[in-house]
């Protein structure tokens, strides 16, 4: 029997600014992961990601993350996932910093 | 200092016209990812989990103030306000915007500076000891040969698809500080019966299969060097494995083949390019060795130096570990440290930045050194400088005595940036600085090297640190395997690896075991931990290490 599909998210980097960027469901792309469109279906997430990796001018190196169910959406499932939603450990750069001066 | 001939900044100026030219065309959509992202690597051009990262050399580490204060301007007006040094004596900025990466070039062209051959299957950035020409025991200063192998590598056809990336590193001293063993090539300058030649190593490497470099040439005359590395890259060239990428290093290249018949390969092919060389690049050495001369050095009294060693202990303290022989009596060669407690291995701010570049204008001749240990060099201050040099250095938090001790650790990026990484580094740096400082014990421990990669490909040194410390991903978790007995110097030495790894959280505590054990076994302070290590070998450090596990199976 082939292994259940987990749930996934499409991410990449945007081409100009280089940060992490989430693929919603209006097919545009998001700067927080609560917006990312969460993928259950195999089939749906191949087509998806097909979609999104057509979007080439606009971000660089789409994937499938996968995520577990969290409080407020999505969370990632591997700590690679939580850094890149975050930003890195030593500074407070990245999207922390970014959230915390829109909050 | 080298100074850009008109040929070097007009090579420079149309490089950076055609990639200003290719980002254009890759933000308008006619370029795809796949066409630029070779274009991109080949000017320093990566991207990391988080942004964009470039990467500019720093060749052979050597610098002067007006190019530390433009790293300064970059780091202040398109990134985020400092600079990351790495062991490859290049710096890094985090997080540029793809847009204005052509306007960054521009401004380090503008200070004879650039991006070219620091990624891709290239000769990269040539390192060398950052004490060079200054180091009381030396040689040769080796930066004129480090840019004569520039000169000749840079954009040369014949080597920019080679197998695989093809590093360089040259030392002019018998105490290497140039890590030349692990390099592809090293070259150690020696003299023989008054003459100047090259021991040539070859196939060193660390990443996923470290070796340390064999010799290939045990004396080499001087004349012959440039056409004997360009046989050595031919050969490889041509032998290298370009169908698997994990073996196409030239250290697999002459792990397979043997050393021998890599040397009797590389003769053959010498004796044949040898002739072509009809001296010119001699001559052009002899131009160079011209660019590298001595600064004019000034003789003063000592007086302020002795006077602030005998009533300061806070500068004695610093002065006894950041202070190291001169070639020329009365002047020091001061390392700044870039490991304060706590703090991110090798970043510095764009105001510690400029306050290095001031003090290496107005104390220094000039001169500034990027080390590849991560910390930043004076090579010539005057003795009856260095007290005011320390305290504008303190008052910059600049002024940690760490050099060579336990918190002076190498720390690659790792997963806090790093897209290849498995696990992060630099926190782990931190907190082991932090806990040895603490503790109080950093002096009484005396040297020690922790070198911490975030993933096998071993950018950080792990093989040769005395501690060497891997991040891995075991199962969705951060793991760490540590490896002990590593050796960077002359008679390099890969680790030996203790056995299963440590979660995160234990990775210090691991750490701090194999100290005590250390100080309980050494015969006295004088005994380092590395000599401590290679008289007991790996049993009794291994037994403390996984002691506490031991003990709590037993109790179950
Ligand atoms: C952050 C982006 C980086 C990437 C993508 C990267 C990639 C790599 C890869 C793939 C290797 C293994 C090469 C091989 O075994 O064939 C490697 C080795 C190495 N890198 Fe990096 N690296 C990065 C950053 C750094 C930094 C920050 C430094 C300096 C602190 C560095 C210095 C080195 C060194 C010294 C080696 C090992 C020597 C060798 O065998 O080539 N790298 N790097
Ligand atoms: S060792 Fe791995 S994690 Fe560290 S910088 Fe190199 S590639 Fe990245």
């Amino acid at each position: 029997m082939s292994r259940e599909f987990t749930p996934k998210v499409i991410t990449a980097n945007a081409l100009i600014e280089g940060d992490v960027v989430y693929f919603t469901a209006h097919d545009t792309w998001s700067r927080a992961l609560q917006d990312a469109d969460v993928l259950t279906d195999e089939a749906d997430a191949a087509l998806r990601l097909l979609i999104a990796e057509a979007r080439n001018d606009e971000v660089v190196g789409a994937y499938l993350a996968e995520m577990k169910p969290g409080a407020d959406g999505p969370d990632p499932v591997h700590f690679r996932e939580e850094f890149r939603r975050t930003g890195p450990s030593n500074l407070f750069h990245g999207k922390q910093a970014d959230i915390a001066s829109r909050a | 200092m080298y100074t850009y001939s008109e040929f070097d900044s007009a090579f420079v100026a149309e490089r950076n016209r055609q990639f200003r030219a290719q980002v254009e065309r890759r933000i308008d959509g006619s370029l795809t990812e796949d066409e630029f992202k070779p274009l991109r690597l080949m000017n320093g051009l990566y991207l990391q989990l988080h942004a964009y990262m470039l990467r500019v050399a720093i060749p052979y580490g050597t610098l002067n103030s007006r190019q530390m204060r433009q790293l300064a301007m970059i780091a202040e007006r398109w990134d985020k306000g400092y600079g990351h040094f790495t062991t490859r004596q290049n710096i890094q900025f985090n997080w540029p915007n793809l847009a204005n990466v052509p306007d960054i070039l521009e401004a380090l062209a503008k200070v004879e500076m650039h991006s070219i051959q620091t990624s891709g299957n290239t000769i990269r950035n040539v390192t060398a000891d950052h004490f060079a020409g200054a180091a009381a025991d030396e040689v040769a200063d080796p930066r004129p040969v480090a840019e004569l192998i520039r000169q000749w590598s840079t954009d040369h056809p014949e080597f920019q698809f080679l197998p695989r990336k093809f590093k360089v590193g040259v030392t002019g001293s018998p105490n290497d500080r140039a890590v030349t063993a692990s390099h592809d090539i090293g070259l150690r300058i020696i003299e023989r019966n008054g003459e100047i030649g090259y021991r040539v190593l070859v196939g060193g490497g660390l990443g996923r299969t470290p070796m340390i470099g064999k010799v290939l040439a045990d004396f080499l005359p001087e004349a012959d060097l440039l056409p004997y590395i360009e046989a050595v890259v031919s050969v490889w060239n041509l032998l290298g494995r370009r169908d698997n990428k994990f073996k196409s290093r030239i250290k697999i290249t002459v792990h397979e083949h043997g050393i021998d018949e890599i040397r009797t390969r590389v003769e053959k092919h010498f004796a044949i390019i040898k002739p072509s060389f009809a001296g010119i690049d001699q001559q052009m050495l002899a131009a160079i060795r011209a660019d590298f001369a001595a600064p004019a050095f000034l003789t003063a009294s000592e007086t302020p130096y002795t006077h602030a060693r005998q009533h300061d202990p806070v500068f004695r303290s610093w002065a006894d570990t950041n202070l190291s022989e001169h070639r020329v009596p009365g002047y020091a060669i001061v390392s700044i440290s870039l490991k304060a407690h706590g703090k991110t291995p090798g970043d510095a701010s764009a105001h510690q930045m400029r306050l290095m570049a001031e003090l290496a204008e107005r104390y220094g001749h000039d001169e500034l050194r990027i080390s590849h240990e991560q910390n930043v060099i004076l090579p010539h201050v005057h003795k009856s400088f260095v007290p005011s040099v320390f305290a504008a250095l303190r008052a910059a938090g600049l002024g940690t005595a760490n050099i060579g001790l336990i918190s002076d650790i190498i720390a690659c990026p790792g997963m806090d940036y790093c897209a290849l990484a498995t696990a992060r580094s630099i926190p782990i740096a931190q907190q082991i600085a932090t806990r040895f400082d603490e503790l109080k014990l950093e002096y009484e421990i005396g040297e020690m090297k922790i070198k911490i990669s975030g993933c096998i490909n071993a950018c950080g040194h792990h093989h040769v640190g005395h501690i060497g410390i891997l991040g891995l991903d075991r199962a969705g978790v951060e793991n760490y395997q540590i490896t002990l007995g590593g050796d960077h110097r002359t008679d390099a030495r890969l680790g030996d690896r203790t056995g299963p790894g440590f979660a995160a959280d234990e990775i210090v505590p691991a750490i701090e075991r194999i100290v005590y054990a250390y100080l309980d076994l050494r015969t006295a302070p004088s005994e380092t931990f590395l000599a401590a290590y290679q008289r007991l070998g790996l049993a009794p450090f291994k037994a403390a290490l996984y002691k506490t596990e031991a003990q709590a199976y037993a109790a179950e």
